[in-house]
């Protein structure tokens, strides 16, 4: 999930961390190992296929902790912890129903329709099942939404590194936007994939230590759970307390907009049809890889929450009032109050290393897919067509290092006028939920016509929109909290949709069933029945186990925070 | 790119199909260098993190009390660091067992100069 996180607000100025020679020496070591990550990958782009999709070859170990650390972004870690010194344990449900059922979903039966059709992008299945109008309003919403999210993610990155280490905002933005070009432009989509391995490693071990410093302090998860509780009453440390229809929390949502709104088609839209992270597995050397890549990636997502969620509880508990007016915090800081106040100099530089890698990563990965459909899906399908592949290489290249400078610009632009960012933020909450009604409509009904993909996909987004920024803030329907509004627009979003597209198709022409081999669910294409790669028949690389697995780990995950 | 004047191709212009993809994609991925070209992974995983895990270990070994103490009792410097020296060991170790496989040598027509001529 896009995290809908303030990230505007001005962090607490007493957070700038006591750091040594040894912490920027480890930081330094970073920034040395991506920019040779850039260089090294290099060599192996030839054709657009490598630059772009790293020439469909890397193996499902790498794609999948790539499509895990792709949203692993700063603004998660950040927005996450936030989250749960803000509401609570409620922020479970961002991953135990609102990421593993969609992971698993896109893994095992979406996954075949993608790779096997062997499409470059999320946006040229919508070419293929519908038309160019559906293609190209969902190319460019896309392009223009990954720029401002990599602008965004640059712009909270300057936010904390002012705080923490008090560099002013523009050396940060110019920094960390300088590395994050070189490095795309260099490796294209394998230095990008490849960073963000590293980063979920270096994030790891950045967490760990506050977590488990953090517990300490705090007493335990016992000493927790006791502090929280007498602050903030028993449903703070619950999964479902309070969340009864009619009955208020502070998420400002019931179980019913928890689990349709978040858990199906917020989730569904994020983990399924946004291409920054469809792309990792589109990257994958066979079917079965690129299958098991959201799968691999859900393991890990189902326990990291503990990383994000526990500093946020920690603060909360240590912090009488965190993130209100009075305590001199915002929600934002509870990662950087714990590291500021219990991780000494080494650990501390980690700790530093995995937040910018983190905050790199998140800008990576939507520079690398905007590259991707801008050049494949705009310029190559509409602008300059039919040229040398070497052409499209070039040009990708180019449109890098215009979109790193757009980011930048967006950057600097939300540093000026910060309260555009919280509605930018909210806006991305939401943003696939048309996409996604469009694609799972069109591939399960065989009847949806050509015409009403883009339909479906216009009145979707205005409808959320609309829904969002009109109902919801003029005030004519009530809803508690933005959290609460955002799982409702994306309702709305998504019946608008999906009702425009039975609309559109009960009086336009269907599409030929011969063109709907391998688009449509019960057909096949090629790309589907290619013979598994030798080693893939072993069990513990069988899709089908792996999905169900994770899906009854997140379930059974859930029973200690339900009673 | 001369294929896509051929008369085999679907007569109407406007529809792009799913076989169109399917053999640009295809005609790709066969000049593709990554497979053959990228270099392993886990050979920087497993460095940076030997690397990273021997100067944070040394940095629990000399900390002083402060440091200790600020960490609630705990030498947290001297855990992450033997963590981090395993994990990077792990990543080496794994390469040790299970080496990159060898990529198939193509017989390249990657430089010959027939396909321009096409």
């Amino acid at each position: 999930m896009q995290t809908p996180t303030n990230m505007a607000v001005p962090l607490a100025a007493e957070l700038r961390l006591p750091t040594s020679w040894l912490d920027y020496t480890i930081l330094g070591i970073y920034f040395v190992v991506v920019l040779g990550i850039g260089f090294a990958a290099r060599r192996s782009v030839k054709t657009s296929l490598d630059f772009f999709l790293s020439g469909r070859s890397l193996p499902a170990w790498i794609t999948g902790l790539a499509f895990i650390s792709a949203n692993l972004a700063a603004t998660e870690i950040l927005g996450m912890a936030a989250n749960s010194a803000q509401y609570g344990a409620y922020t479970v449900h961002w991953y135990w129903i609102g990421a593993i059922p969609a992971m698993v979903f896109l893994g095992l039966v979406m996954m075949p329709f993608y790779y096997g059709s062997k499409v470059r992008s999320v946006p040229e299945m919508l070419l293929l099942r519908f038309d160019k109008w559906a293609h190209l309003l969902s190319s460019l919403l896309f392009a223009f939404a990954a720029i401002l999210i990599a602008g965004v993610n640059l712009y909270a990155l300057a936010l904390v590194v002012e705080a923490l280490l008090g560099w002013p905002q523009w050396v940060a933005i110019v920094v960390a936007g300088a590395f994050v070009l070189a490095y795309i432009t260099l490796g294209g989509l394998s230095s990008a994939i490849y960073n963000e391995v590293l980063q979920f490693f270096v994030i790891l071990a950045a967490l760990i230590p506050i977590v488990v410093l953090g517990l300490k302090k705090v007493g335990g998860w016992g000493g927790l759970t006791d502090k929280l509780t007498a602050q903030h009453g028993a449903n703070f440390t619950t999964a479902w307390g309070g969340t009864g229809i009619g009955s208020s929390n502070p998420l400002g949502a019931n179980w019913l907009t928890i689990v349709l709104g978040l858990g199906f088609v917020l989730s569904f839209g994020y983990w399924t049809t946004n291409f920054a992270e469809v792309q990792r597995a589109l990257s994958a050397k066979n079917l079965s890889a690129a299958q098991r890549t959201p799968l691999i990636a859900a393991y890990p997502k189902i326990f990291i929450v503990f990383l994000v969620m526990i500093p946020g509880l920690v603060a909360a508990a240590l912090v009488p009032g965190f993130g209100t007016a009075k305590s001199g915090y915002q929600y934002n800081d509870a990662i950087l109050y714990l590291m500021h106040g219990l991780l000494p100099n080494g650990v501390l530089g980690i700790a530093i290393t995995g937040l910018l890698a983190a905050f790199m990563a998140g800008m990576a990965a939507n520079v690398s897919s905007f590259n991707t459909v801008f050049t494949n899906d705009i310029w190559g399908r509409y602008v300059v067509k039919g040229r040398e592949d070497g052409y499209y290489v070039r040009f990708g290249r180019l449109i890098t290092v215009i979109g790193v400078c757009a980011s930048v610009g967006t950057a600097f632009l939300a540093s000026s006028f910060s309260n555009i960012m919280s509605y930018l933020q909210t806006l991305f909450s939401f943003f696939n939920v048309p996409m996604f009604v469009v694609f799972i409509i069109g591939m399960f009904w065989k009847r949806a016509s050509v015409k009403s993909g883009f339909w479906g996909l216009l009145a979707g987004t205005v409808a959320a929109m609309v829904n969002y920024f009109v109902i919801y803030k003029q005030g004519i329907i009530d809803i508690p909290t933005d959290q609460g509004a955002n799982f409702v627009s994306a309702m709305v979003g998504f019946a608008a949709g999906a009702v425009v597209m039975f609309a559109v198709s009960l009086f336009t022409e269907p599409k030929p069933a011969e063109e709907l081999q391998g688009l449509v669910y019960g057909t096949t294409s090629p790309g589907m029945t290619e013979p598994p790669a030798p080693g893939d028949e072993a069990w513990y690389r069988k899709p089908a186990l792996l999905g169900w697995g994770a899906v009854v780990i997140a379930a059974a995950c859930y029973i200690p925070f339900s009673f | 790119m001369s294929e896509f004047s051929s008369p085999s191709d679907r007569p109407e212009p406007h529809a792009y199909s799913e076989q169109d993809v399917q053999r640009e994609v295809s005609e790709l991925q066969k000049q593709s260098a990554t497979a053959a070209r990228i270099f392993d992974l886990r050979r920087i995983i497993g460095g940076l993190f030997v690397l990273y895990g021997v100067i944070v270990t040394i940095a629990g070994i000399t900390d002083d009390q402060a440091a200790i103490d600020k960490a609630q009792g705990i030498n947290i410097n001297l855990w992450t660091g033997i963590g981090m020296l395993l994990l990077g060991i792990f990543f080496l170790v794994w390469l040790k067992l299970r080496p990159t496989p060898p990529t198939v040598p193509e017989v390249t027509a990657e430089d010959l100069p027939d396909q321009s001529a096409e």
